[in-house]
Protein backbone atom coordinates (compact mmCIF):
# COMPACT_ATOMS: atom_id res chain seq x y z
CA UNK A 1 0.00 0.00 0.00
CA UNK A 2 1.47 3.35 -1.02
CA UNK A 3 -0.71 6.26 0.04
CA UNK A 4 -1.00 9.04 -2.46
CA UNK A 5 0.25 11.53 0.10
CA UNK A 6 3.75 10.08 0.12
CA UNK A 7 6.15 13.00 -0.07
CA UNK A 8 8.78 12.66 -2.69
CA UNK A 9 11.77 14.87 -3.13
CA UNK A 10 13.77 14.00 -6.15
CA UNK A 11 17.41 14.81 -6.31
CA UNK A 12 16.85 17.67 -8.72
CA UNK A 13 14.36 19.34 -6.36
CA UNK A 14 16.79 19.01 -3.54
CA UNK A 15 19.61 20.55 -5.55
CA UNK A 16 17.38 23.45 -6.59
CA UNK A 17 16.27 24.08 -3.05
CA UNK A 18 19.83 23.87 -1.83
CA UNK A 19 20.86 26.42 -4.40
CA UNK A 20 17.97 28.68 -3.43
CA UNK A 21 18.92 28.38 0.23
CA UNK A 22 22.51 29.18 -0.49
CA UNK A 23 21.63 32.11 -2.73
CA UNK A 24 19.42 33.51 -0.06
CA UNK A 25 22.04 33.14 2.62
CA UNK A 26 24.68 34.57 0.32
CA UNK A 27 26.73 31.40 0.38
CA UNK A 28 28.03 31.32 -3.17
CA UNK A 29 31.13 29.57 -1.98
CA UNK A 30 31.78 27.98 1.36
CA UNK A 31 35.37 26.87 1.74
CA UNK A 32 35.81 23.51 3.31
CA UNK A 33 32.18 22.57 3.36
CA UNK A 34 30.43 19.87 1.41
CA UNK A 35 28.00 22.43 0.03
CA UNK A 36 30.60 23.91 -2.30
CA UNK A 37 30.35 21.21 -4.93
CA UNK A 38 26.68 20.57 -5.59
CA UNK A 39 27.15 19.10 -9.05
CA UNK A 40 29.54 16.27 -8.22
CA UNK A 41 28.64 15.75 -4.61
CA UNK A 42 25.76 13.35 -4.67
CA UNK A 43 26.18 12.08 -1.09
CA UNK A 44 23.43 13.67 0.99
CA UNK A 45 23.94 14.21 4.70
CA UNK A 46 20.71 12.39 5.33
CA UNK A 47 18.65 10.26 3.02
CA UNK A 48 15.40 8.46 3.72
CA UNK A 49 14.29 5.71 1.38
CA UNK A 50 10.74 4.48 1.68
CA UNK A 51 10.78 5.41 5.35
CA UNK A 52 7.61 4.45 7.22
CA UNK A 53 6.67 3.94 10.84
CA UNK A 54 3.73 2.10 12.35
CA UNK A 55 2.71 1.90 15.99
CA UNK A 56 0.78 -1.28 16.86
CA UNK A 57 0.14 -1.86 13.14
CA UNK A 58 -1.37 1.64 12.82
CA UNK A 59 0.62 3.58 10.25
CA UNK A 60 1.95 6.85 11.67
CA UNK A 61 3.64 8.30 8.60
CA UNK A 62 5.23 7.38 5.35
CA UNK A 63 6.44 5.97 3.16
CA UNK A 64 8.71 8.99 2.79
CA UNK A 65 11.58 9.57 0.40
CA UNK A 66 13.72 12.63 0.82
CA UNK A 67 17.29 13.84 0.84
CA UNK A 68 18.87 16.46 3.00
CA UNK A 69 22.14 18.01 1.93
CA UNK A 70 24.73 19.87 3.91
CA UNK A 71 23.81 23.55 4.16
CA UNK A 72 20.10 22.91 4.04
CA UNK A 73 17.31 23.64 6.50
CA UNK A 74 14.06 21.84 5.86
CA UNK A 75 10.82 22.63 7.60
CA UNK A 76 8.61 19.64 8.33
CA UNK A 77 5.04 20.79 8.29
CA UNK A 78 2.04 18.88 9.49
CA UNK A 79 -1.03 19.01 11.68
CA UNK A 80 -1.09 17.76 15.23
CA UNK A 81 -0.70 14.01 15.20
CA UNK A 82 0.77 13.92 11.71
CA UNK A 83 3.84 12.15 13.07
CA UNK A 84 6.38 14.98 13.09
CA UNK A 85 7.88 14.10 16.46
CA UNK A 86 7.86 10.40 15.58
CA UNK A 87 9.66 11.15 12.31
CA UNK A 88 12.41 13.02 14.16
CA UNK A 89 12.75 10.19 16.68
CA UNK A 90 13.05 7.68 13.86
CA UNK A 91 15.62 9.84 12.06
CA UNK A 92 17.69 10.23 15.23
CA UNK A 93 17.72 6.47 15.68
CA UNK A 94 15.67 6.44 18.89
CA UNK A 95 12.88 4.53 17.18
CA UNK A 96 13.35 1.77 14.68
CA UNK A 97 11.60 2.49 11.36
CA UNK A 98 8.88 0.04 10.39
CA UNK A 99 10.00 0.03 6.77
CA UNK A 100 12.61 1.68 4.61
CA UNK A 101 16.05 2.84 5.59
CA UNK A 102 17.91 5.92 6.76
CA UNK A 103 21.29 6.66 5.28
CA UNK A 104 23.48 9.11 7.13
CA UNK A 105 26.52 10.37 5.22
CA UNK A 106 26.40 7.29 3.05
CA UNK A 107 26.17 4.82 5.94
CA UNK A 108 22.95 3.14 7.02
CA UNK A 109 21.74 4.26 10.45
CA UNK A 110 20.66 1.51 12.78
CA UNK A 111 19.48 1.56 16.35
CA UNK A 112 22.54 -0.38 17.42
CA UNK A 113 24.95 2.05 15.78
CA UNK A 114 23.75 5.51 16.65
CA UNK A 115 25.70 8.25 15.06
CA UNK A 116 27.27 11.13 16.88
CA UNK A 117 26.36 13.33 13.95
CA UNK A 118 22.80 13.86 15.13
CA UNK A 119 21.62 16.31 17.79
CA UNK A 120 17.98 16.06 18.82
CA UNK A 121 16.08 18.83 20.58
CA UNK A 122 12.75 17.41 21.64
CA UNK A 123 9.81 18.50 23.76
CA UNK A 124 11.81 17.24 26.73
CA UNK A 125 15.02 19.20 26.82
CA UNK A 126 16.99 16.75 28.97
CA UNK A 127 18.14 19.54 31.28
CA UNK A 128 18.45 18.89 35.01
CA UNK A 129 16.52 21.33 37.16
CA UNK A 130 18.89 20.92 40.11
CA UNK A 131 21.96 21.80 38.05
CA UNK A 132 22.88 25.28 36.88
CA UNK A 133 22.75 26.21 33.21
CA UNK A 134 26.53 25.98 32.97
CA UNK A 135 26.68 22.58 34.71
CA UNK A 136 24.06 21.24 32.31
CA UNK A 137 26.07 22.43 29.32
CA UNK A 138 29.33 21.04 30.74
CA UNK A 139 27.64 17.66 31.07
CA UNK A 140 26.43 17.85 27.47
CA UNK A 141 29.93 18.55 26.19
CA UNK A 142 31.38 15.77 28.32
CA UNK A 143 28.88 13.36 26.87
CA UNK A 144 28.84 14.49 23.25
CA UNK A 145 32.12 16.33 22.78
CA UNK A 146 32.63 20.00 22.02
CA UNK A 147 32.86 21.92 18.79
CA UNK A 148 36.23 23.66 18.54
CA UNK A 149 36.27 27.39 19.22
CA UNK A 150 33.35 27.53 21.62
CA UNK A 151 32.90 27.10 25.36
CA UNK A 152 29.78 26.58 27.48
CA UNK A 153 29.88 30.18 28.73
CA UNK A 154 30.27 31.54 25.20
CA UNK A 155 27.33 29.43 24.06
CA UNK A 156 25.18 30.74 26.92
CA UNK A 157 26.12 34.28 25.94
CA UNK A 158 25.17 33.70 22.33
CA UNK A 159 21.66 32.57 23.27
CA UNK A 160 21.15 35.68 25.36
CA UNK A 161 21.59 34.08 28.78
CA UNK A 162 24.67 35.92 29.93
CA UNK A 163 24.56 36.28 33.70
CA UNK A 164 22.45 33.15 34.15
CA UNK A 165 25.45 30.78 34.31
CA UNK A 166 24.99 29.86 37.96
CA UNK A 167 21.21 29.89 38.15
CA UNK A 168 19.65 26.44 38.64
CA UNK A 169 17.67 25.55 35.55
CA UNK A 170 14.51 24.96 37.61
CA UNK A 171 14.43 28.70 38.36
CA UNK A 172 14.50 29.62 34.66
CA UNK A 173 11.35 30.21 32.64
CA UNK A 174 10.26 27.76 29.96
CA UNK A 175 11.62 30.03 27.24
CA UNK A 176 14.96 30.44 29.01
CA UNK A 177 15.22 26.65 29.40
CA UNK A 178 14.64 26.35 25.68
CA UNK A 179 17.50 28.78 25.14
CA UNK A 180 19.79 26.64 27.33
CA UNK A 181 18.82 23.65 25.20
CA UNK A 182 19.67 25.67 22.07
CA UNK A 183 23.06 26.51 23.60
CA UNK A 184 23.64 22.75 23.90
CA UNK A 185 23.09 22.41 20.14
CA UNK A 186 25.74 25.07 19.56
CA UNK A 187 28.25 23.15 21.66
CA UNK A 188 28.00 19.58 20.46
CA UNK A 189 29.74 18.74 17.18
CA UNK A 190 26.70 17.35 15.37
CA UNK A 191 26.24 18.07 11.69
CA UNK A 192 22.54 17.28 11.65
CA UNK A 193 20.11 19.06 13.93
CA UNK A 194 16.67 17.60 14.50
CA UNK A 195 14.58 20.30 16.14
CA UNK A 196 11.11 19.47 17.39
CA UNK A 197 9.02 22.66 17.68
CA UNK A 198 12.02 24.86 18.50
CA UNK A 199 9.80 27.95 18.39
CA UNK A 200 7.52 26.84 21.21
CA UNK A 201 7.72 28.97 24.38
CA UNK A 202 9.99 31.53 22.72
CA UNK A 203 9.39 35.26 22.43
CA UNK A 204 10.00 37.21 19.22
CA UNK A 205 13.67 37.60 20.06
CA UNK A 206 13.89 33.88 20.68
CA UNK A 207 12.31 33.07 17.34
CA UNK A 208 14.83 35.33 15.61
CA UNK A 209 17.54 33.59 17.61
CA UNK A 210 16.49 30.15 16.36
CA UNK A 211 16.45 31.41 12.78
CA UNK A 212 19.91 32.95 13.23
CA UNK A 213 21.30 29.74 14.76
CA UNK A 214 19.87 27.73 11.86
CA UNK A 215 21.39 30.14 9.35
CA UNK A 216 24.80 29.91 11.01
CA UNK A 217 24.56 26.15 11.22
CA UNK A 218 23.72 25.84 7.53
CA UNK A 219 26.59 28.18 6.68
CA UNK A 220 29.00 25.94 8.59
CA UNK A 221 27.95 23.06 6.38
CA UNK A 222 25.44 21.56 8.77
CA UNK A 223 21.85 20.69 8.06
CA UNK A 224 18.65 20.80 10.06
CA UNK A 225 15.18 19.34 10.04
CA UNK A 226 12.73 21.55 11.90
CA UNK A 227 9.15 20.68 12.77
CA UNK A 228 6.45 23.24 13.10
CA UNK A 229 2.69 22.94 13.22
CA UNK A 230 2.53 26.10 11.20
CA UNK A 231 1.93 28.64 13.95
CA UNK A 232 5.38 30.09 13.42
CA UNK A 233 7.06 30.27 10.09
CA UNK A 234 10.55 31.38 9.26
CA UNK A 235 10.66 35.12 9.35
CA UNK A 236 13.50 35.26 6.87
CA UNK A 237 13.54 33.55 3.50
CA UNK A 238 11.67 30.44 2.46
CA UNK A 239 13.28 27.15 3.40
CA UNK A 240 12.35 23.92 1.70
CA UNK A 241 9.23 22.40 3.14
CA UNK A 242 8.43 18.75 3.71
CA UNK A 243 4.69 18.30 4.13
CA UNK A 244 3.78 15.43 6.40
CA UNK A 245 0.32 14.04 6.56
CA UNK A 246 -0.94 11.22 8.67
CA UNK A 247 -0.66 7.94 6.83
CA UNK A 248 -3.78 6.59 8.49
CA UNK B 1 34.38 18.41 14.83
CA UNK B 2 35.28 15.42 16.90
CA UNK B 3 33.30 13.72 19.59
CA UNK B 4 34.56 13.59 23.16
CA UNK B 5 36.33 10.56 24.50
CA UNK B 6 34.62 7.69 26.25
CA UNK B 7 36.48 8.47 29.46
CA UNK B 8 35.23 12.06 29.42
CA UNK B 9 31.67 10.85 28.87
CA UNK B 10 31.81 8.37 31.76
CA UNK B 11 33.35 11.03 33.98
CA UNK B 12 30.64 13.50 32.97
CA UNK B 13 27.90 11.01 33.88
CA UNK B 14 29.51 10.21 37.23
CA UNK B 15 30.13 13.85 38.08
CA UNK B 16 26.61 14.92 37.12
CA UNK B 17 24.88 12.16 39.10
CA UNK B 18 27.08 12.77 42.14
CA UNK B 19 26.35 16.51 41.96
CA UNK B 20 22.63 15.81 41.65
CA UNK B 21 22.58 13.53 44.67
CA UNK B 22 24.69 16.04 46.62
CA UNK B 23 22.11 18.74 45.84
CA UNK B 24 19.50 16.36 47.31
CA UNK B 25 21.70 14.89 50.00
CA UNK B 26 18.78 14.58 52.41
CA UNK B 27 17.38 11.83 50.19
CA UNK B 28 20.48 9.70 50.74
CA UNK B 29 19.52 9.33 54.40
CA UNK B 30 16.08 7.89 53.65
CA UNK B 31 17.12 4.27 52.95
CA UNK B 32 19.24 4.27 56.13
CA UNK B 33 16.36 5.61 58.24
CA UNK B 34 14.03 3.06 56.65
CA UNK B 35 16.36 0.15 57.48
CA UNK B 36 16.77 1.52 60.99
CA UNK B 37 13.00 1.64 61.55
CA UNK B 38 12.50 -1.87 60.13
CA UNK B 39 15.21 -3.31 62.37
CA UNK B 40 13.65 -1.54 65.36
CA UNK B 41 10.32 -3.23 64.65
CA UNK B 42 11.68 -6.77 65.21
CA UNK B 43 12.44 -6.50 68.95
CA UNK B 44 8.93 -5.07 69.38
CA UNK B 45 7.40 -8.02 67.56
CA UNK B 46 9.64 -10.82 68.84
CA UNK B 47 10.53 -9.58 72.30
CA UNK B 48 13.84 -8.13 73.46
CA UNK B 49 15.44 -11.50 74.32
CA UNK B 50 19.14 -11.00 73.26
CA UNK B 51 19.86 -14.67 72.45
CA UNK B 52 16.79 -15.03 70.28
CA UNK B 53 17.57 -11.79 68.41
CA UNK B 54 21.25 -12.62 67.98
CA UNK B 55 20.33 -15.91 66.28
CA UNK B 56 18.36 -14.16 63.51
CA UNK B 57 20.17 -10.80 63.55
CA UNK B 58 22.15 -11.26 60.33
CA UNK B 59 19.05 -12.33 58.41
CA UNK B 60 17.06 -9.34 59.65
CA UNK B 61 19.82 -6.90 58.72
CA UNK B 62 20.05 -8.41 55.22
CA UNK B 63 16.31 -8.30 54.60
CA UNK B 64 16.02 -4.73 55.95
CA UNK B 65 18.86 -3.53 53.71
CA UNK B 66 17.51 -5.44 50.74
CA UNK B 67 14.03 -3.92 51.02
CA UNK B 68 15.47 -0.45 51.60
CA UNK B 69 17.45 -1.02 48.40
CA UNK B 70 14.30 -2.01 46.48
CA UNK B 71 12.55 1.18 47.58
CA UNK B 72 15.54 3.26 46.44
CA UNK B 73 15.78 1.47 43.08
CA UNK B 74 13.02 3.39 41.34
CA UNK B 75 14.99 6.63 41.51
CA UNK B 76 17.77 5.17 39.36
CA UNK B 77 16.40 6.25 35.97
CA UNK B 78 13.11 7.93 36.95
CA UNK B 79 14.11 11.60 36.76
CA UNK B 80 16.25 11.00 33.67
CA UNK B 81 13.27 9.43 31.96
CA UNK B 82 10.92 12.26 32.96
CA UNK B 83 13.11 15.14 31.78
CA UNK B 84 14.46 13.59 28.59
CA UNK B 85 18.04 13.13 29.81
CA UNK B 86 17.75 9.42 29.08
CA UNK B 87 17.13 10.12 25.39
CA UNK B 88 20.26 12.25 25.28
CA UNK B 89 22.18 9.42 26.94
CA UNK B 90 20.91 6.92 24.36
CA UNK B 91 21.74 9.34 21.53
CA UNK B 92 25.28 9.91 22.73
CA UNK B 93 28.02 8.44 20.54
CA UNK B 94 29.36 6.28 23.37
CA UNK B 95 28.37 2.71 24.30
CA UNK B 96 25.19 2.93 26.34
CA UNK B 97 26.03 -0.07 28.61
CA UNK B 98 29.16 1.67 29.87
CA UNK B 99 27.35 4.94 30.57
CA UNK B 100 24.64 3.00 32.41
CA UNK B 101 27.29 1.13 34.40
CA UNK B 102 28.52 4.54 35.58
CA UNK B 103 24.99 5.52 36.58
CA UNK B 104 24.55 2.23 38.47
CA UNK B 105 27.87 2.79 40.22
CA UNK B 106 26.81 6.24 41.41
CA UNK B 107 23.41 4.95 42.47
CA UNK B 108 25.09 2.19 44.51
CA UNK B 109 27.45 4.73 46.08
CA UNK B 110 24.65 7.04 47.11
CA UNK B 111 22.06 4.48 48.28
CA UNK B 112 23.79 1.21 49.22
CA UNK B 113 27.04 2.52 50.65
CA UNK B 114 25.30 4.50 53.43
CA UNK B 115 23.43 1.29 54.29
CA UNK B 116 26.70 -0.66 54.60
CA UNK B 117 28.07 2.10 56.82
CA UNK B 118 24.98 1.85 59.00
CA UNK B 119 25.08 -1.98 59.10
CA UNK B 120 27.28 -2.26 62.25
CA UNK B 121 24.74 -0.12 64.13
CA UNK B 122 21.86 -2.30 62.91
CA UNK B 123 23.78 -5.45 63.89
CA UNK B 124 24.54 -4.06 67.33
CA UNK B 125 20.88 -3.25 67.90
CA UNK B 126 20.09 -6.95 67.36
CA UNK B 127 22.99 -8.27 69.49
CA UNK B 128 24.84 -9.88 66.59
CA UNK B 129 28.04 -11.63 67.74
CA UNK B 130 30.96 -9.31 67.14
CA UNK B 131 32.96 -12.07 65.46
CA UNK B 132 30.30 -12.31 62.71
CA UNK B 133 30.31 -8.58 61.91
CA UNK B 134 33.27 -8.68 59.45
CA UNK B 135 31.59 -11.53 57.54
CA UNK B 136 28.34 -9.57 57.47
CA UNK B 137 30.11 -6.51 56.07
CA UNK B 138 32.01 -8.56 53.50
CA UNK B 139 28.78 -10.24 52.39
CA UNK B 140 27.07 -6.84 52.14
CA UNK B 141 29.97 -5.37 50.15
CA UNK B 142 29.60 -8.20 47.62
CA UNK B 143 25.81 -8.51 47.69
CA UNK B 144 24.68 -4.87 47.43
CA UNK B 145 26.42 -4.14 44.08
CA UNK B 146 24.91 -7.36 42.80
CA UNK B 147 21.47 -6.20 43.96
CA UNK B 148 21.99 -2.81 42.29
CA UNK B 149 22.99 -4.43 38.99
CA UNK B 150 20.09 -6.91 38.97
CA UNK B 151 17.74 -4.17 40.07
CA UNK B 152 18.91 -1.82 37.32
CA UNK B 153 17.76 -4.28 34.65
CA UNK B 154 14.29 -4.44 36.20
CA UNK B 155 14.14 -0.65 36.63
CA UNK B 156 15.08 -0.24 32.98
CA UNK B 157 12.19 -2.52 32.03
CA UNK B 158 9.61 -0.64 34.11
CA UNK B 159 10.83 2.96 33.75
CA UNK B 160 8.39 3.70 30.95
CA UNK B 161 5.40 3.02 33.21
CA UNK B 162 3.76 5.63 35.39
CA UNK B 163 3.31 3.79 38.68
CA UNK B 164 5.81 1.00 38.61
CA UNK B 165 6.67 0.72 42.32
CA UNK B 166 4.85 -2.48 43.22
CA UNK B 167 5.51 -4.14 39.86
CA UNK B 168 9.20 -3.37 40.23
CA UNK B 169 9.27 -5.02 43.66
CA UNK B 170 7.48 -8.09 42.30
CA UNK B 171 9.95 -8.33 39.43
CA UNK B 172 13.08 -7.79 41.43
CA UNK B 173 12.51 -9.67 44.70
CA UNK B 174 12.56 -13.19 43.18
CA UNK B 175 15.88 -12.30 41.56
CA UNK B 176 17.22 -11.24 44.95
CA UNK B 177 16.48 -14.60 46.61
CA UNK B 178 19.72 -16.37 45.57
CA UNK B 179 21.78 -13.36 46.66
CA UNK B 180 20.03 -13.38 50.03
CA UNK B 181 20.61 -17.13 50.46
CA UNK B 182 24.35 -16.91 49.87
CA UNK B 183 24.84 -13.73 51.93
CA UNK B 184 22.83 -14.99 54.90
CA UNK B 185 24.43 -18.42 54.48
CA UNK B 186 27.89 -16.97 54.95
CA UNK B 187 26.82 -15.28 58.19
CA UNK B 188 25.09 -18.44 59.42
CA UNK B 189 28.25 -20.45 58.81
CA UNK B 190 30.38 -17.86 60.61
CA UNK B 191 27.97 -17.86 63.54
CA UNK B 192 28.18 -21.68 63.77
CA UNK B 193 31.97 -21.56 63.55
CA UNK B 194 31.99 -23.25 60.13
CA UNK B 195 33.99 -22.16 57.05
CA UNK B 196 32.17 -19.25 55.44
CA UNK B 197 34.42 -18.51 52.47
CA UNK B 198 32.53 -20.58 49.88
CA UNK B 199 29.26 -18.59 49.90
CA UNK B 200 31.25 -15.34 49.79
CA UNK B 201 33.18 -16.60 46.77
CA UNK B 202 29.91 -17.56 45.09
CA UNK B 203 28.67 -14.00 45.67
CA UNK B 204 31.90 -12.67 44.19
CA UNK B 205 31.54 -14.86 41.13
CA UNK B 206 27.94 -13.78 40.63
CA UNK B 207 28.98 -10.14 41.02
CA UNK B 208 31.61 -10.48 38.30
CA UNK B 209 29.07 -12.10 36.01
CA UNK B 210 26.49 -9.39 36.69
CA UNK B 211 29.11 -6.67 36.25
CA UNK B 212 29.61 -7.85 32.67
CA UNK B 213 26.08 -8.84 31.69
CA UNK B 214 23.74 -6.52 33.64
CA UNK B 215 24.75 -3.24 31.91
CA UNK B 216 24.22 -4.89 28.52
CA UNK B 217 20.78 -6.17 29.55
CA UNK B 218 20.01 -2.80 31.11
CA UNK B 219 20.83 -0.96 27.89
CA UNK B 220 18.67 -3.32 25.83
CA UNK B 221 15.77 -2.97 28.29
CA UNK B 222 16.03 0.84 28.31
CA UNK B 223 15.94 0.98 24.52
CA UNK B 224 12.69 -1.00 24.66
CA UNK B 225 11.25 1.17 27.44
CA UNK B 226 11.82 4.57 25.88
CA UNK B 227 10.22 3.68 22.56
Amino acid sequence: MRPACASRFLHRDAADARKAWRDRAGLASIPGSMATSPDHDPIPLLEARGLAFARNDEPVFGPLDFRLFAGEVVLIEGDNGAGKTTLLKVLSGLLEPGAGEIVLNGEPLTLARLSHQVALLGHLTGLKGDLTALENLRFATGLGGMRPGITPSLALGSVGLEGYEDVPVRQLSAGQRKRVALARLLLVPAALWLLDEPYANLDRGGIDLVNRLLDDHARRGGAALVTSHGAYAFTSGTPRRLPLRSAA
Amino acid sequence: MKPGTLGAACLAVIRRDLTLSWRRRGDALNPVLFALVVVTLFPFALGPEPNQLARIAAGIVFVAILIAGVLALDSMFRSDCDDGALEQLVLSPHPLPLLLACKILVHWTTTALPLIVAAPLLAEMLHLQHAVLPVLLAALALATPLLSLLGAVCVALTVGMRRSGMLLALLVLPLYVPVLIFAAGACDAAQAGLPYLAPLLWLGAALVLALVLAPLACAAALRISIT
